[in-house]
């Protein structure tokens, strides 16, 4: 009873003193937990920011950003995520244990990393016991019944962030839900000044029409820089904002050789690509992002996020290394072309990697095979 | 009239050899109209009639039908059964067949019909072969409607067009699932049936 409950929490908080006493081992210092505890490093800079971007985003709202302290600031946005983080982890790692416990199988780590992607990748304002329904299904349906950690098919995070896309959407898009309007637990209640609208950048360039050039505003109607951009004071999903967090985030996940540079490099390649031909080709009457220039469409939206924290998981995205250039490349070429040419979603990047992550094995199937095909004749002319 | 063997006629479809859960035969129509409870329930009532009343022509007709022609008279039999329930529903509950629209025409091409009258009609008496149309067209109904159940209350809040989940729970901010709506959680809804039956029949595992 409860035994695999016990060696979870053993292992997480003790090094085990027994080892392996039979056969040859290869140890490494690596495994999934440091794996995964690196990458929950990596996205500490991007949370750390969110939270701040969430009390910035509402004190600009409610015109008082000047007169509060940068502590009160963090202090709101802090009080704002942690509901979510706490749902998030309490919802998925109960299943993960539960399912555990009745497969007789040992805890494994996967959830570390999904549960703290989960509240980073939705709105603010998304309640909780949606965050609650969605990591459920995602963990039941997308992780647990393939085999759970390391089995699964698509992007755990990713598969919570569009079951409430499709759910929910009146609470996952539009101009009401990414900026906190409201007080939390008391704290910054507040009269919304005059001219507030809460679309986020991409969602204006969704929704601009009567052609024109599109003017990227902040919730307060100013216009935004590429400055601000960069470093993600402007509304969005909690963790994404900022592309100088996630930016750190990325050093430290190719410094330690977590995460695979070629995912990343071509997801950004991609990207840069697509967003060049829509600039050229695209008509931007019809379609008003295509306006955005490559470096815009990489600092806006989950973008960046993507290309780093979701497109690199290893066990969803391609193996080879042929096709980790193919699978990020696509990547970033369909999440922009979702996002210009269909402006019923904004932000293409959630479907892109999913879509990408169906075709994972594919593309890792006919890499293999072209292999065999390229020595099968190298062996014959060899043999002639 | 219902020997040991007609009973096992009439009841295996509905639980271990289930013609969308076991057989998974169906499934397209069994996506398309469960978003709702009542085409569901009426989806299932056509299919039940059509498949019963051709299993028993077909039967009657199985001596004096040449081999190499007999996909043939079994569709002019299923097509002239759907032009009539397709009438009468439209006659009669006009609003459902405008919901159902093309897919009571598409009775036609469920396999669950094609497959009865190949498999059984085919060797088997009429009686026996109105049981067996009995049995796979209830089995079938009864998979849809479960289905359609979950979809209706999870994506609409209602039952048969009632509102059963009250304000109240609106007001505390609980929102319909409108992913239940669409077709993907149809087929998640059925894989769960099938989770179930499954582990609940050991025997159907493999």
């Amino acid at each position: 009873m409860f035994q695999s409950v016990f060696e979870g929490f053993e292992s997480f908080l003790f090094v085990p003193n027994t080892t392996s006493r039979s056969g040859v081992h290869i140890h490494d210092s690596i495994d999934s937990k440091r794996t995964m505890t690196v990458v929950i490093v990596a996205l500490l800079p991007a949370l750390l920011f969110g939270m701040y971007n969430v009390g910035y985003q509402h004190y600009l709202a409610i015109g008082e950003l000047a007169r509060t302290s940068f502590w009160s600031i963090f202090l709101f946005g802090f009080l704002a995520t942690l509901p979510k983080i706490v749902v998030s982890y309490v919802v998925g790692l109960g299943i993960e244990f539960t399912a555990a416990q009745l497969r007789h199988h040992e805890i494994q780590e996967g959830f570390l990393v999904s549960g703290m992607l989960i509240p980073m990748i939705v709105p603010v304002d998304t309640p909780l016991w949606m965050i609650a329904v969605a990591t459920a299904f995602a963990v039941i349906f997308a992780k647990e019944v393939f085999g759970g950690t390391g089995m699964n098919i698509f992007n755990i995070a990713l598969v919570t962030r569009a079951f409430l896309f499709f759910a929910y959407p009146s609470k996952m898009s539009g101009d009401e839900v990414f900026v906190r309007t409201g007080d939390t637990f008391g704290l910054g209640a507040g009269q919304l000044v005059e001219g507030f609208s809460g679309a986020t950048p991409l969602g204006q360039a969704a929704t601009h029409s009567g052609g024109g050039a599109l003017q990227l505003t902040d919730i307060l109607g100013n216009p935004l820089s590429l400055h601000d951009m960069f470093l993600g004071f402007i509304p969005g999903s909690i963790g994404e904002t900022s592309t100088l967090a996630i930016l750190i985030g990325a050093v430290i996940l190719l410094a330690t050789g977590i995460a695979s540079w070629r995912v990343m490099l071509s997801v950004f390649a991609g990207g840069i690509v697509m967003s060049l031909i829509c600039n050229w080709c695209a008509n931007p009457d019809i379609y008003p992002a295509a306006q955005l220039s490559p470096i815009e469409q990489i600092c806006l939206g989950g973008f960046a996020f993507a290309a780093v924290f979701m497109a690199t998981d290893p066990v969803t995205g391609a193996r080879t290394n042929t096709g980790k250039y193919i699978f990020g490349f696509l990547v970033g070429v369909l999440a922009i072309l979702i996002r210009v040419f269909n402006s019923g979603y904004p932000e293409g990047a959630m479907l892109a990697v999913l879509l990408m992550n169906a075709f994972a094995p594919l593309i890792d199937y006919f890499v293999v095979e072209a292999n065999i095909r390229h020595r099968l004749k190298r062996a014959k002319n060899l043999t002639k | 009239m219902l020997s040991k063997k007609n009973k096992e006629i009439l009841l295996g479809p509905l639980s271990k050899n289930n013609p969308v859960i076991v057989q998974i035969l169906g499934i397209c129509s069994a996506l398309a109209v469960t978003a709702k409870l009542e085409p569901a329930l009426v989806m299932a009532v056509s299919v039940t009639a059509v498949v019963a009343f051709a299993n028993v022509i077909i039967s009657l007709l199985r001596n004096t039908i040449p081999n190499s022609i007999r996909i043939i008279v079994q569709l002019v039999v299923v097509a002239a059964l759907v032009i009539i329930v397709d009438q009468v529903l439209k006659a009669y509950m006009y609003q459902v067949s405008k919901q159902l629209s093309v897919f009571v025409g598409l009775i036609i091409t469920n396999c669950i019909l094609m497959g009865r009258l190949e498999a059984f009609a085919l060797s088997h008496k009429p009686w026996e072969s109105f049981l067996d149309g009995i049995g796979n067209g209830v089995g079938y109904g009864i998979i849809l409607v479960i289905v359609a159940f979950f979809r209706e209350l999870l994506g609409s809040g209602t039952l048969f067009g009632y509102q059963v989940i009250p304000q109240q729970m609106y007001d505390w901010g609980y929102q319909n699932n409108g992913l239940m709506i669409l077709p993907p959680m149809a087929l998640i809804t059925v894989a769960c049936i099938i989770w179930v039956h499954r582990s609940r029949n050991k025997d159907l595992q493999q």
